[in-house]
């Protein structure tokens, strides 16, 4: 069993294997641990196809190299096989961009809990001035 | 308001410091000076009436390239950002501190205090006066801001690495945590809130301490003048 933490979701999955280094799932297990899965026309969450290239095995009998796949598609990767925990990440426009460089000046959402474990969005406050600040213990 | 704890500890850690019950142990008496803090005014203070989340995974931070805390971001009601991040009423007045004794001298009290006040006046000035203040910035000088800080390193995969140290840490081991902590912090070396949570979380005597030791001012000797807070660029007008 391994664990798979990737932009809002931590899921545990069956089956996953390493062979050099990558990381292997059987493919019907796709869809609940990265939310893509095989279809004719490519990996696939909902609307978005990322067609295959040619002469590319993403997968065999045995299941689907999910790392190969997130380096195809720009997700970084972060693997402690020994403990099986792996996070994926998407990077971010701003934070990702070594060139420093951002597009837009729309405000990227986000939810996350109070103390209470109640759950805010900063979508929630549309229509009123937000001051975001960060702080930490440390 | 939002606040936002970018906080591996979680509530545990981050809990006695949204409502200090005795600010005077919790706090050394270096920070209080700075912060300007009084007996009298804390008394008379409540507890926060704004949102107080929790971040484990510094999604925020990454979210909006910020790299140290605490960290602003001013969005306005079309959830368009009119300040990008930046430090938020802190400067770098509290490096003068004497380490032998922990005391601030009062030139440096002062600064941190009229560095403050004028973030504050400017927050209020934006909220009275929306886009007619000079405080909030139109979209092509955020953008210009935002580009303008040089980065270096590899944001995205210290990004991954954080995320599976946090995981770890929460399930107990912090241990095989440390070590993607410490890996996060080295592929984005301008990331101060990577570097002094891993540094927090290394020792358990120190979870949910504010990271002042040797490790944190060598950093900061290393990385020289406006590394950690670098200046805010402020109407003199607010």
């Amino acid at each position: 069993m391994i664990v798979i933490t990737y932009e809002d979701i931590e899921v545990e999955v069956d089956g996953e294997r390493w062979r050099d280094g990558d990381l292997w799932l059987p493919i019907e297990g796709l869809p609940s641990a990265i939310g893509w899965d095989v279809r004719p026309e490519g990996v696939c969450a909902g609307d978005i196809c990322v067609p295959v290239p040619p002469g590319t095995s993403w997968w065999d009998d045995d299941g689907f190299n999910v790392s190969a796949f997130a380096r195809h598609v720009g997700l970084a990767e972060a693997a402690d096989a020994e403990r099986g925990v792996v996070a994926y990440v998407v990077p971010s426009e701003r934070a990702a961009d070594a060139a420093g460089r951002s597009a837009s000046v729309e405000a990227p959402d986000f939810t996350l809990p109070d103390l209470d474990g109640n759950l805010h969005s900063l979508s929630d406050y549309r229509g009123e001035k937000v001051v975001l600040l960060t702080w930490a213990s440390f | 308001m939002l606040a936002v704890a970018q906080d591996a500890g979680g509530a545990e850690t981050t809990r006695p410091w949204i409502r200090p019950t005795n600010m005077e142990e919790q706090y050394p008496p270096a920070i209080l000076d700075l912060m300007g803090w009084s007996a009298d005014a804390w008394r008379g203070a409540g507890p926060p009436q704004y949102p107080c989340l929790i971040d484990q995974r510094h999604e925020v931070s990454r979210l909006y390239g910020m790299v140290n805390v605490p960290t602003a971001v001013w969005i306005d009601e079309e959830g368009r950002i009119v300040r990008p991040p930046e430090p938020a009423g802190v400067n770098e007045a509290f490096k003068a501190v004497d380490l032998a004794t922990f005391s601030m001298p009062a030139d440096a009290v002062e600064s941190g205090s009229r560095h403050r006040n004028r973030y504050f006046a400017a927050v209020g000035d934006w909220a009275r006066h929306g886009p007619d203040s000079p405080a909030a910035l139109p979209a092509d000088e955020v953008l210009r801001r935002m580009g303008r800080r040089a980065r270096w390193g590899d944001p995205a995969r210290a990004a991954a690495e954080f995320r599976l140290a946090e995981a770890l840490y929460r399930r107990k081991d912090p241990d095989a945590a440390q070590v993607h902590f410490t890996e996060a912090a080295r592929l984005w070396p301008e990331n101060w809130a990577y570097q002094r949570q891993s540094r927090q979380l290394a020792d358990p005597a120190t979870v949910g301490e504010l990271d002042a030791g040797p490790g944190f001012w060598r950093s900061l000797e290393q990385r020289g003048p406006g590394a950690f807070y670098p200046p805010v660029d402020l109407p003199e007008t607010v």
